[in-house]
């Protein structure tokens, strides 16, 4: 039993992934524990979405495992896939609330999938979820007519709707207020605790970040370049690292983008 | 620069085979498996609707005005060699074979076509369609499969409506207006139409229009750039590509079937 949980639910091994000509992860390595939230940080347009992508399957990596519990998801045929896949779920940036059903349908929709339940226990449980997230009143709204920040959470009731082991959230606080990022900060970590899920945090919202995680990893230039407890990764010693965590323009990661000389170019102009 | 354009026209010809690729990949896994017609039954009656009911209108609406056009045009020739009892057989079979078929086909692309390529373009740009795979709901078969039969079924339909309103319309244009005798019309109308050569091969040049149509209504979407300009330029492709495949085909069949 407890070697069990001491091993991770999701362990990444030596993963490879290229887009075209272009690399994004090359040789990477991660864990995560179970029962933990583990945030993945980094600047945009390193391919955090898409690391959350390669553990569902939508992706397949160029080399390397990705495991969940005691299967290689890149191994997996479609219906083995799927199976793992009703065990995780995943939290997607816009949400992804289907457009045409209520709130309460959404909600549902995994239940009427996956299960066979009378509609009175299926809507026993949605109304449950609904309750956790704080939006039972607002079950027969359409998606439209909800806030940003609403549709967020109407979301994260739906992907909890099976009590999945894994939750993946992609930029959960990305475009909130203040009051609905403290919201999602908090739910993200009370529904980890009181559901014994796991949970993986994608973001590059620093503070959210550091407040919630049990375990960060910061990822840039298509590896981890740092890793620990949030209190361990202020003291890193790694200036890219400490660039990227408090904010600065201008450091490792150069402010402006690759140009010829500024001077020779701006005589050109007269030229 | 020829080299240039060979290579400009091999990667546009790759990329043709890759959508066709791409597209029976689709079909494939939309039509894989046993269709859950049982449980999936409200999906099937939602988009029988949306794609069959709601087109109704536009159809019925133009095949009125075609029949009517079709009799008033025929009427001038034909009464020019006294032949205005063959009116019937010539308004029947002009849309029987080819009218009916066609327009319905170009309305259809346009009217329903178009509303599926937007509808799934959108779905895919607001991360619906990746969500659902991600609830380990397969979307081909969620979304896809309901879309393409009802398309295929509600499109011959369609066609049979437009053509028996446009017969109406015809009568109403060459017997109650220009004063063709009533029986005239029908019984020419009844000895001249064959229901195999006529209404058969246009059943059948329907069914297949319905089918290319939607495929690439559907195709047009599930492959879409998930932006706003990528879904405005698939759902122009569905319409100039379905209507140039509609009109190419009813070349070939009606090479086929009429043509020797």
């Amino acid at each position: 039993m407890d070697k069990a949980v001491a091993k991770p639910l999701v362990d990444i091994q030596n993963l490879t992934f290229s887009r075209g000509e272009r690399v994004i992860y090359d040789d990477m390595s991660m864990q995560f524990a179970r029962g933990k939230v583990t945030a993945i940080m980094g600047p945009s347009g390193i391919g955090k979405t898409t690391l959350l992508r390669l553990i569902g399957g939508q992706l397949k990596p160029d080399a390397g495992h990705i495991w969940f519990e005691d299967q290689d998801i890149p191994t997996l045929g479609r219906r083995d896939l799927y199976q793992a896949r009703k065990k995780m779920s995943m939290l997607f940036q816009s949400g992804a609330l289907f457009s045409d059903m209520t709130v309460f349908d959404n909600v549902a929709f995994p239940i009427r999938e996956h299960t066979k339940l009378p509609e009175e226990i299926i809507r026993m449980m949605v109304l449950m979820k609904l309750e956790s997230v704080g939006l039972r009143g607002a079950r027969d709204l359409m998606p439209a007519e909800l806030s940003g920040g609403m549709a967020r959470r109407a979301a994260l009731a739906r992907a909890i709707a099976l009590d999945p082991q894994l939750i993946m959230y992609d930029e959960p606080f990305a475009g909130q207020d203040p009051i609905s990022m403290g919201v999602i900060v908090r739910l993200i970590r009370s529904l980890n605790d009181a559901l014994g899920l796991t949970s993986i945090v994608v973001s590059h919202d620093v503070n959210e970040v550091m407040s919630i995680a049990d375990y960060v990893y910061v990822v840039a230039e298509r590896r981890v370049i740092g890793h620990g407890t949030p209190e361990q990764l202020r003291q890193h010693e790694s200036p890219l690292v400490q660039q990227f965590l408090q904010g600065l323009a201008d450091g490792p990661v150069p402010f402006h983008f690759k140009a010829a000389d500024y001077a020779q170019e701006l005589m050109e102009l007269k030229a | 620069m020829i080299l240039d354009k060979l290579q400009q026209l091999g990667a546009a010809t790759l990329e043709t085979i890759q959508g066709f690729g791409r597209a029976t990949l689709m079909l494939a896994g939309a039509l894989w498996g046993r269709p859950r017609f049982v449980k999936a039954w409200p999906l099937y009656i939602k988009q029988f609707y949306v794609v069959g009911v709601l087109s109704l209108l536009i159809i019925v609406v133009s095949g009125l005005f075609i029949g009517m056009v079709l009799a008033l045009q025929g009427y001038t020739v034909l009464s020019k060699f006294g032949a205005e009892q063959m009116l019937g057989p010539l308004v029947a079979l002009s849309l029987l074979r080819e009218l009916g078929p066609v327009v319905t086909a170009l309305l259809f692309a346009g009217r329903a076509g178009s509303a599926l390529t937007a509808e799934i373009g959108l779905m895919k740009a607001t991360e619906q369609l990746s969500g659902m795979e991600m609830m380990a709901v397969d979307p081909l078969r969620r979304i896809i499969a309901p879309r393409l039969w009802a398309g295929v079924i509600c499109m011959p339909l369609l066609a049979m409506i437009f053509t028996a309103v446009g017969i109406l319309g015809g009568h109403l244009v060459g017997v109650d207006w220009l004063g063709v005798d009533a029986g005239g019309y029908w019984s020419a109308m009844q000895a001249n139409v064959d229901f195999e050569q006529d209404v058969l091969n246009g059943i059948i040049k329907s069914t297949v229009f319905a089918f290319l149509v939607t495929v690439i209504a559907l195709h047009k979407g599930f492959d879409a750039v998930p932006t706003s300009e990528g879904i405005s330029r698939a759902t122009t492709q569905t319409v100039v590509t379905a209507s140039l495949a509609v009109l190419g085909f009813d070349f070939v069949l009606t090479a086929v079937m009429f043509g020797g």
